[in-house]
């Protein structure tokens, strides 16, 4: 599934052992993917690869990430493979929707994908529709997490240290009998289907999910970049107690007329 | 979610994955549904039946691969139409294969005999170098069989020295710029080409936020 990209003089080993996988979940709002953009953008990352699946509608379009006439005449796909060598991070960026009943086999593919390049661990980033939650999660922040127990092993108590909230279970017979709890991700895609897949298969997976709304969801794809940030510290943040502006993240060229044209003056 | 009426609606979501539908696989199928599901499948099946005057009907057997050096595919009405009126002539082409396929918006079946108006996927082969080949495509490719076309058309040519040329069309409306589409004198042309392709493009090329979708994306 994982096609290479071919790479001229002085080619990079393709290899990803050890790397951190970081993807995002098709979810309301498209916040994961905004945020994988907003990494993509700013680290400015290569691309090494792409995959070939018959799993999601395919698309086609220039550079996404262009910032002159020079780069802007690559061609972009609907799943990419970026590198950062330095930071030990790869990414992956899908970019359009699952096709019915595909998404199963793509979560396989996936997941086998990651054993056989022996990533250290993955770092799904997610959403969920913000009208269910109950009163405790309308008070504090929107931003949760998740981790199966083999990443729990490795990472110990970092989350505790963040003081980040992990997300509640709910009750799978709500009014009936409210003691048997499970992991209810509405609106969250892919995302519970590849968390309980690791957890039974021993990859070590995060899962890091704001709970939002379809609209402009911009400053939640920098929220949940943001909660990415402390942990990963994958740039620099302002020593202050407000949060860190926007002003760090590159937006990528494709964020243009994200709402539509521009108006025909005989409108008015 | 409520909407300003008070009524509660299903929000729809950008997901992909209704809940309904994850819910529905996470129960154990049956035979039956597994039973429904192929059958379903086999019902989507693209299916490309070539014929070559070589006298070989060549449907599953000889999979030689053939020897393409230029393949022009058109992608819907418009473009489809563009090549019947100004390439397209049983003089010079012969049809050497057709495109069997079923989805919820056409049917398109055997016939070569085929009406503009018709749904139909012909492939031409030009006589006088029979390594050019053409594709007029005005049925509509379901998601889940654009793949399958895919594999199953170009998973009979050889790969070297080919040089494909995909020609579509988009409604005006969709096209994303800085001004309004109103004042956009249309039609205008735009493409989209690999690294490898080494010609001069006739036109410019499509700016981002643009994407294309569908059979002439895959």
């Amino acid at each position: 599934m994982f096609a290479p990209c071919e790479r001229g003089e002085g080619s990079v080993s393709c290899g990803f052992e050890g790397f951190t996988l970081l993807m995002p979940a098709v979810s309301v709002g498209n916040v994961g993917q905004l945020a994988i953009d907003l990494v993509i953008s700013t680290l400015n990352m290569t691309k090494v690869g792409y995959f070939y699946t018959d799993c999601l509608v395919p698309m086609v379009g220039n550079n996404p990430y262009a910032t002159a006439e020079e780069n802007s005449m690559e061609l972009s796909i609907n799943a990419e493979v970026y590198s950062l060598p330095s930071k030990k991070l790869v990414v992956l960026q899908i970019r359009s929707p699952f096709i019915k009943n595909k998404y199963r086999p793509f979560c396989q593919t996936l997941l086998s994908w990651v054993k056989s390049s022996k990533c250290a661990r993955v770092i799904l980033l997610s959403s969920s529709h913000a009208y269910q939650r109950d009163d405790e999660q309308l008070l504090g922040t929107p931003l949760r997490y998740l981790v199966t127990p083999d990443l729990e092993k490795a990472v110990g108590g970092l989350m505790q240290e963040l003081n980040w909230k992990e997300m509640e279970k709910v009750a799978a017979y709500p009014g009936i009998n409210n003691t048997e709890k499970v992991l209810h991700i509405p609106g969250g895609g892919i995302t519970k289907l590849l968390f309980t897949e690791s957890c039974s298969k021993g990859i070590q997976m995060a899962v890091l999910l704001k709970f939002c709304s379809e609209g402009d969801n911009i400053p939640d794809a920098f929220a949940l970049v943001n909660y990415l940030n402390e942990w990963l510290q994958l740039i620099k943040g302002e020593v202050s107690a407000v949060p860190y502006t926007s002003s760090q993240w590159k937006i990528p060229s494709s964020w243009r007329l994200l709402f539509g044209n521009g108006l025909p003056p005989a409108l008015f | 979610m409520a909407t300003f009426f008070g009524e509660v609606v299903v929000a729809p979501s950008r997901a992909g994955v209704d809940d309904e539908e994850s819910a529905e696989e996470a129960r154990e199928e049956t035979p039956e549904d597994r039973e429904i599901r192929r059958e379903l499948e086999k019902k989507r099946e693209v299916d490309i039946l070539w014929s070559f005057k070589s006298g070989a009907s060549a449907e599953s057997s000889a999979e030689e691969p053939l020897v393409c050096s230029e393949f022009i595919v058109a992608i819907g009405h418009n473009a489809a139409a563009f090549l019947s009126s100004f390439i397209l002539d049983s003089v010079c082409w012969e049809v050497v294969g057709v495109v069997k396929l079923w989805n919820e918006w056409c049917r398109t079946s055997n016939t070569t005999n085929v009406l503009p108006t018709d749904s139909f996927c012909l492939f031409y082969r030009l006589i006088s170098d029979p390594t050019v080949l053409l594709c007029q495509c005005s049925c509509y490719v379901a998601e889940d069989q654009q793949f399958q076309w895919l594999e199953k058309v170009f998973g009979r040519m050889q790969k070297e020295g080919l040089k494909v040329t995909i020609l579509s069309s988009c409604p005006v409306a969709d096209y994303k710029t800085q001004e309004s589409t109103l004042t956009l004198p249309s039609p205008f042309l735009k493409a989209l080409k690999t690294k490898e392709f080494k010609e001069q493009v006739c036109c410019p090329l499509l700016e981002q936020p643009n994407i294309v979708r569908d059979l002439p994306a895959a």
